[in-house]
C-alpha cells in the first residue's frame, strides 16, 4: 500500500515533469521566433516567414500545453503540501505572485496579439507583442527558479516560531544556487529547442517534404546547439561546485562515494547499493571526481555516510546524472558533426548524409531527456528536505486520503500520456505538411482585417 | 476593530477585495468562453471555427485570472487555502482536468489532422462542461462554508448547474456581439433557451441560501438592512428582464448587440456584491475570518506593492488587447 506522502509525491512529479516539457520548449522559442521575425523583416526572404509562421504553430501549441499544466501546478503547491505555504508562505508567496503579476499576464495578453493581431497592428507593435511573449516565458522562469532555488540554499530569512520571515529580498532571490540554475536552465531551454528545430528539419528531409524554409531552420537549429553545448557543459560544472558547497550529499550520491576519501575515483559505471552502502560493478577513472570537484587529485570528498538517515536516495541521482551527461555528449558530438558536415555540403541541406538526418531526427526530444533527468537529480537530491536542512518533505504533507490523491493521480497521468502522444503526433503531423501561406503576402496595414 | 488605521488590519481586507475582483474577473472572462465551449456542438463546422475565434485571442490570458485568484488565496490567506482546497480536492481535480482538455483542444483541433479535429471538438466541449459543472459545485460548497449534509450538497448540486447555464447565457451573449449573419441569430435563440434556466435557478438560490445558511439570513433580512440591500435582487431581475426583451427584439441584431452580453456581466457583478456582502469577513463563511487567515503583514505588504504596479499595467494591457480585436469575429489566422 502507497502512503499518502509518498502518492502526493508522484502526483506533483508527474505534474512538474509534465509541465516542465512544455516551457522548456517556449521559453527558448519564443526567442526565436523573434529571430526568424527579424530575418523575415531584413532580408525579405520568404523563407523566414515561412520558418516564423510553422514554428509560430508549434510554439502556440506548446504555450497551451504549458498554461494548462501550469495552472494545475498552481493549485498543487497548496493541496499537495498545505504545509509548506504555512511555514514558508512569507517567501514563497511573493516569489509566486510576482510571478503571476509579471508574466502570466504579459505573456498570455500578448500572446494573443503575437498570434492573431497581424494585420491589425502596425509590424513594429507586433514585433513588440513577440518580444514581450518571449520576455514573459523568461521572466517566469526568473521567478520559479528563484523560488526552486531558495529551497536548495535558503538564505535572507529569519525563523520564528518554526514560520519563515524574510530579511533580504536581495538574498532570497539572489541565493547562492540561483544564478547557476537559471543559467543552466536557460541554456536547457536553447539546446531543446536547437533540437526541436534540426530534429524536424531532419525529418522533413527525411520524408521528402522539405519546403523553402527547411534549410535555415536546421542550419539555426545546429548552429544553436553548437554554440550552446559548450556554454551548458561549463555552465554546469559550475552549478555542480556551487552544490558542492552547499548540498555536498547530493554530489556524494551522484558520484556515489559511500565513505569520505581523498582522491575519488570519477565513476564511468556502478550499481549503488542502499543496502550494503557500498557499489558493484564500479569501472571509473581514479581520482578523477576529486580532480573535477576540488581541482586537486588528492582532494577530499565527503561521502554519503557522514548523513546517514539525511540523504537523498542514491539511484536516482546516480543513473539520471549520467543519463543528462550522456545525452549532453550526444548533443555535442551530433550538432559539431552535423554543423561541420553541412558547411562542408555547402549549406545544402539535401546533400546531407541520411545517417546523420535519422541521428538528429531521432534526437529532437533530446532536450527533454537530458533536462528531466539533470531536474530529477538535483529535486530529488534536495531530500528529504523540501527546504533544504530546513524542512522535511513529510512535515508539510496534506492530510488529504491517500485513495483519493491515487484517484486523481491516475486521472491525470492518463490525461498527461495521451496529451504527449498527440502533441509529438500533431507536431510531426504539421512537419509534413506544406506550410500554409498567405497568397500573395501582404505587410501589415493597419486596420485590415486578415 | 479599533478605529486608527493599520497595515494589519486593512491589508487583508484590500487582498480579499482583490481576490473577489480577480474572482469575478475570471468567472465573467472565462465564464463566456466556457460558455461558448459549452454551446460549440449545436453549431455547423463553419461556424464552430467562427466561435472559437471569437475567443481565441483571449482565452489564455483570461484563465490567468483564475491563478491570480487562487494566488492570492494561497499567498494571502494560506489558512483558508488550505481548509477550502482540501474539501473539495476531487472538484478541483476535475476542473482542472476539464480546462486541461478544453485548453489544448484549442490548439489541436486546427493543427491536427483533419479527421481527428470531431475529435478535439468533443474535448473542447466536454472540458467545458467538466470546468464549469465542477466550478459550479465548488461554488455552492463556498456559499456554505463547506458544510456537511444532505442539505447542502443538494444545494452545491443545484448551483453545478445553474454555473455551466448562466456561462452559456454570457457565451451566448458574447457571439451576439462579435459574430453576424446566421451565427449571430443562432446565439441568440441560445440565449433564449438559457435565460429561464438562469432566472430559474438565480431565484432558487436566493430563496435557499438564507435558508441554509443561518449567518446569511440574519443579514439580509432584518431592518433597515432588507431595504437598504433590495436594488441588489431588483437590479438583477431587471437586468435579466432587460435581456430577454433585447433578445425578443430584432434590434439585438443590429447596433446593440452588445448589451444583451453588458446585461449579463451585471447580473454576474451584481451576484457578487451580493456574495461579497454575505461572506465578509469571513474568508470561510462561520469558520474564518480573513484576519485569521491572513499571512505576516510584512508579505502582504510585498505583494501590495507589486500589485499596485503591475495590475493596473495588466488591466492596461488587457484593454489594448480587447481593442485590438474590437469588433466581428474574422478568421482566425496566424499572421
Amino acid at each position: 500500500m502507497l502512503d499518502a506522502l509518498l502518492l502526493a509525491r508522484m502526483q506533483f512529479a508527474a505534474n512538474i515533469t509534465f509541465h516542465i516539457l512544455f516551457p522548456t520548449i517556449s521559453i527558448a522559442l519564443g526567442w526565436t521566433l523573434l529571430f526568424f521575425r527579424l530575418r523575415w523583416l531584413k532580408t525579405s526572404d520568404e523563407a523566414w516567414l515561412m520558418a516564423y509562421r510553422f514554428w509560430t504553430k508549434v510554439f502556440a501549441l506548446t504555450f497551451a500545453l504549458g498554461v494548462v499544466s501550469g495552472i494545475t501546478m498552481s493549485f498543487q503547491f497548496g493541496t499537495n503540501w498545505p504545509g509548506f505555504m504555512e511555514r514558508v508562505g512569507n517567501i514563497a508567496g511573493p516569489l509566486l505572485g510576482y510571478e503571476v503579476l509579471t508574466a502570466f499576464f504579459l505573456e498570455a495578453t500578448f500572446l494573443g496579439v503575437m498570434l492573431f493581431g497581424h494585420g491589425r497592428v502596425s509590424e513594429r507593435a507586433h514585433l513588440t507583442a513577440t518580444a514581450l511573449v518571449a520576455f514573459g516565458t523568461t521572466m517566469s522562469a526568473f521567478w520559479i527558479l528563484a523560488l526552486n532555488s531558495w529551497m536548495h540554499t535558503p538564505a535572507g530569512h529569519e525563523i520564528r516560531g518554526g514560520e519563515f520571515f524574510v530579511q533580504s529580498w536581495l538574498a532570497v532571490i539572489f541565493n547562492p544556487s540561483f544564478p547557476y540554475r537559471l543559467v543552466h536552465v536557460l541554456l536547457a531551454s536553447g539546446l531543446t529547442v536547437s533540437f526541436v528545430l534540426a530534429g524536424v528539419s531532419a525529418w522533413q528531409l527525411l520524408k521528402a517534404k522539405a519546403n523553402l524554409s527547411t534549410p535555415k531552420v536546421l542550419r539555426t537549429g545546429l548552429t544553436l546547439a553548437a554554440v550552446l553545448i559548450p556554454l551548458q557543459i561549463v555552465a554546469g560544472d559550475m552549478h555542480g561546485h556551487n552544490t558542492l558547497k552547499h548540498q555536498p550529499q547530493k554530489i556524494a550520491a551522484i558520484e556515489g562515494i559511500w565513505e569520505t576519501q581523498r582522491g575519488a575515483p570519477l565513476l564511468m559505471f556502478a550499481v549503488p547499493d542502499e543496502s550494503t552502502r557500498s557499489n558493484r560493478f564500479e569501472v571509473g577513472i581514479p581520482k578523477g571526481a576529486a580532480a573535477l570537484l576540488t581541482f586537486d587529485p588528492d582532494g577530499e570528498l565527503q561521502g554519503l555516510n557522514d548523513f546517514v538517515g539525511a540523504h537523498p536516495p542514491v539511484k536516482p541521482l546516480f543513473y539520471g546524472f549520467r543519463l543528462m551527461v550522456g545525452t549532453g555528449l550526444l548533443m555535442l558530438g551530433f550538432s559539431w558533426a552535423g554543423l561541420w558536415l553541412y558547411r562542408r555540403r555547402a549549406w545544402l541541406a539535401g546533400a546531407l548524409p541520411r545517417p546523420l538526418l535519422w541521428g538528429l531526427a531521432g534526437m529532437t526530444f533530446s532536450g527533454w531527456v537530458a533536462t528531466v533527468a539533470g531536474w530529477y537529480v538535483t529535486e530529488i537530491g534536495r531530500q528529504p528536505y523540501i527546504v533544504f536542512g530546513l524542512i522535511r518533505v513529510d512535515e508539510v504533507a496534506s492530510a488529504v486520503p491517500a485513495p483519493m490523491i491515487a484517484l486523481t493521480l491516475a486521472l491525470y497521468v492518463t490525461v498527461y500520456l495521451a496529451l504527449i502522444v498527440a502533441y509529438i503526433g500533431v507536431i510531426k503531423y504539421m512537419a509534413e505538411k506544406p506550410v500554409d501561406m498567405p497568397a500573395p503576402w501582404q505587410p501589415a496595414l493597419a486596420g485590415v482585417r486578415t | 476593530m479599533s478605529g486608527t488605521f493599520s497595515w494589519a488590519e486593512s491589508l487583508p481586507v484590500i487582498f480579499m477585495a482583490l481576490m473577489g475582483l480577480s474572482m469575478l474577473a475570471y468567472v465573467v472572462l472565462d465564464g463566456y468562453d466556457l460558455g461558448v465551449g459549452l454551446l460549440l456542438h449545436r453549431a455547423t463546422d463553419a461556424q464552430k471555427d467562427t466561435m472559437i475565434a471569437s475567443i481565441g485571442p483571449f482565452w489564455d490570458a483570461n484563465e490567468t485570472w483564475l491563478v491570480l485568484g487562487v494566488g492570492i488565496l494561497l499567498i494571502a490567506f494560506p489558512k483558508a487555502h488550505g481548509m477550502v482546497l482540501g474539501a473539495l480536492y476531487l472538484p478541483v481535480a476535475l476542473m482542472l482536468v476539464g480546462l486541461i482538455l478544453r485548453g489544448v483542444a484549442f490548439d489541436f483541433r486546427v493543427k491536427a489532422h483533419d479527421s481527428h479535429k470531431p475529435l478535439w471538438n468533443k474535448a473542447f466541449f466536454f472540458g467545458s462542461g467538466l470546468a464549469a459543472v465542477s466550478q459550479g459545485w465548488m461554488l455552492g460548497r463556498y456559499l456554505t462554508g463547506l458544510a456537511e449534509g444532505w442539505q447542502f450538497m443538494l444545494f452545491a448540486a443545484a448551483i453545478a448547474l445553474l454555473l455551466p447555464a448562466a456561462y452559456v447565457l454570457l457565451g451566448a451573449g458574447w457571439l451576439i456581439m462579435k459574430t453576424d449573419a446566421e451565427l449571430q441569430r443562432h446565439a441568440v435563440r441560445w440565449a433564449k433557451l438559457a435565460w429561464a434556466p438562469v432566472v430559474l435557478g438565480m431565484g432558487l438560490i436566493s430563496v435557499a441560501t438564507p435558508l441554509v445558511s443561518a449567518t446569511v439570513r440574519s443579514r439580509w433580512f432584518s431592518m433597515p438592512e432588507f431595504i437598504a440591500l433590495l436594488p441588489i435582487p431588483l437590479m438583477t431581475l431587471a437586468a435579466l428582464l432587460g435581456a430577454r426583451a433585447l433578445l425578443n427584439s430584432h434590434r439585438v441584431l443590429g447596433k446593440v448587440c452588445w448589451l444583451p452580453f453588458v446585461l449579463v456581466v451585471a447580473v454576474f457583478l451584481l451576484g457578487a456584491i451580493g456574495m461579497a456582502y454575505s461572506l465578509f469577513p469571513y474568508v470561510v463563511l462561520d469558520r474564518l475570518t480573513i484576519w485569521q487567515a491572513a499571512s505576516a503583514t510584512e508579505a502582504l505588504a510585498v505583494i501590495a506593492i507589486g500589485c499596485a504596479i503591475t495590475v493596473p499595467a495588466i488591466v492596461g494591457y488587457t484593454v489594448f488587447s480587447y481593442r485590438v480585436f474590437w469588433g466581428k469575429a474574422g478568421e482566425l489566422r496566424y499572421a
